[in-house]
């Protein structure tokens, strides 16, 4: 990854690039809830079955994994587990944050133990609405993550720069 | 070395006894370890947090840890008024949403001194069924993924979708209805879902089939779960235990025949299962019966559906008068209660929830001394616990 790291991958090659790491996303299931049975019908239903996007739901520990969905309410008391399995996944690692409780606390807004929105602790890619987001809607999610990957420069992510998509 | 008789069979003891002192030596050097299984582990399906202390193989002692998922629910309940408290309590056990609404309204409605019309108390009965089936059938499938076989778990997703369309149906979510109202229903079926409903009924009778063929005969299943973790009747009486899982110790109590406040379980004919054993292969037999006969209870009650209205005459802005009244309902977990204090005012002074998975991992320490490490995964799926409901 010389050329890459150095910002200097030519067009060609970072496209193929990104093509291969859009398909192949390993995503590492957080879930904490009621969303969580919603994504366990998107893994686990043949209804709607994430595989056929080219995402692996099963990887064994946050290091394997590319993607993290937290699924469902964050409170306080979970945060410190969070934020050091985040720390434990290898970068490019993404967040998509499912249901309004991980978005904005939902319907936990003045709960005293919640913590509203999973985004005051690690940095959140795709946010998917809903309480619970139906399974449709948690795919729409990836459908718009690997968007995102594709039009990536993956130099910047070693040079530091904000991620700009187009 | 001491002397030893010549008598080769003094020799052989002596030999023995000297086995067994070394064994014991080193079984008291032995260091515990704590295993630590969560909060976030695939194996105990949500945030429970177990922190084990082993010898060995075996546990010495095991704790649960909750509180990872306190939302603060009683706090929050004080300060809605009662036709939000109803959007909140959906979420306490999120698979079988629609029954944690039915004892909250009941006891409103006695409190206010208003009945739901039959068909709306009907209705409810029905719906209060078809959200166990939702809750169950997963129960079923995730129990085989926990013991190692994957393909039920994903069959119970594929044929839950049927009850989960249904529901949806007439309430508009897949997950959360809020569709419960003090005085009745919001609204009426929708046209031709009665007849539906009875293909999905055949459909989860299928199900419960094939799981039966799938796991019940299974050697590696019988293997794991028969004689695991078994909980006497007197036990499980005074931790509190409810439900199934009571059920499954040999205590013949259902609150569905024992105390239908408001629902109509006592005007159809079925059966309370039980099992002797109180092991998790028994946990396991008596929820698939029980998926069986809500099945035919939904049937029965699709046939004998009564016609008229299903809203009572209440006023719009819902003021409950001020007094006490505690509520308790066989919910898909176990006893599931309310214990509503009123002021007179928009929304409850206090409300008490009495919720089943708490009670029911209560037991978890006086279970799990002894057992083997996978026993632990065995127990805790076959205990059948929702983390939201633990916590609340
Ligand atoms: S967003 Fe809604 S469904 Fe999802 S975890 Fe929160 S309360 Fe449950």
């Amino acid at each position: 990854m010389g050329l890459v790291a150095s910002g200097k991958a030519p067009k060609p090659l970072t496209k193929l690039l990104n093509l291969g790491r859009k398909y192949s996303i390993w995503m590492y299931q957080w879930g904490l809830a009621c969303c969580a049975i919603e994504m366990g019908a998107v893994i686990g239903s043949p209804r709607y079955d994430v595989m056929r996007l080219g995402v692996i739901p099963f990887p064994a520990s946050p290091r394997q994994a590319d993607l993290v969905v937290i699924s469902g309410t964050v409170t306080d008391k979970m945060v410190p587990s969070i934020l050091r399995l985040y720390q434990q996944m290898p970068d490019p690692k993404y967040v998509i944050s499912m249901g309004s409780c991980a978005n904005c606390g939902g319907p936990y807004w003045d709960s005293y133990s919640v913590t509203k929105g999973v985004d005051q602790v690690i940095p959140v890619d795709v946010y998917v609405p809903g309480c619970p987001p139906r399974p449709e809607a948690l795919l729409e999610g990836i459908v718009l993550l690997q968007e995102r990957i594709s039009n990536e420069d993956p130099a910047a992510r070693w040079r530091g720069d904000p991620i700009v998509v187009d | 070395m001491t002397a030893v008789g010549t008598d080769q069979r003094q020799q052989l003891a002596y030999v023995a006894t000297q086995a067994a002192d070394a064994r014991l030596n080193v079984e008291i050097e032995t260091e515990g370890m704590t295993l630590n299984i969560g909060p976030q582990h695939p194996a105990t399906h949500g945030t429970l947090r177990l922190v084990a202390r082993l010898d060995g193989e075996q546990v010495v002692e095991a704790e649960p840890i909750m509180g990872y998922l306190h939302r603060g629910y009683e706090k929050l309940a004080d300060v809605r008024t009662y036709p939000q408290v109803t959007t909140l309590i959906n979420r306490i056990d999120w698979l079988g949403s629609f029954a944690n609404e039915v004892p909250f309204i009941l006891a409103a409605e006695q409190l206010m001194e208003v009945e739901a019309p039959p068909r709306a108390a009907w209705i409810r009965t029905i719906l209060f069924e078809l959200s166990r089936l939702a809750n169950i059938s997963l129960f079923l499938g995730d129990m085989g993924m926990q013991l190692g076989a994957i393909t039920p778990v994903f069959f119970a997703f594929r044929d839950r979708e049927f009850v989960l369309n249904q529901i949806e149906a007439v309430t508009g979510g897949r997950f959360h209805p809020n569709f419960d109202r003090i005085g009745g229903l919001k609204d009426d079926l929708p046209k031709g879902w009665i007849d539906e409903t009875r293909g999905v009924m055949v459909k989860m009778r299928n199900f419960c089939d094939e799981l039966e063929d799938l796991l019940l005969g299974n050697e590696i299943f019988e293997a794991r779960t028969r004689g695991v973790g078994v909980i006497p009747a007197d036990v499980a009486l005074s931790y509190g235990l409810s439900g199934a899982n009571l059920r499954a110790s040999g205590v013949d109590w259902d609150m569905r025949r024992d105390n239908p406040c408001g629902l109509v379980h006592d005007q159809l004919d079925w059966k309370v299962w039980t099992h002797p054993d109180g092991d998790s292969f028994a946990r396991y037999w008596v929820r698939l019966q029980e998926t069986r006969e809500a099945t035919h209870m939904i049937e029965q009650m699709l046939d004998g559906l009564p016609g008229g209205p299903v809203m009572a005459k209440v006023p719009v802005i819902i003021k409950v008068p001020a007094g006490e009244a505690y509520v308790a309902t066989e919910n898909p977990l176990g006893v599931m209660g309310y214990y509503v204090v009123s002021k007179g005012d928009l929304g409850p002074f206090r409300v008490k929830i009495r919720s089943a998975s708490f009670n029911n991992i209560s037991v978890t320490p006086w279970v799990m001394r002894g057992v083997y490490v996978p026993d632990v995964i065995t127990i805790l799926a076959s205990l059948y616990f929702i983390l939201g409901d633990i916590d609340r």
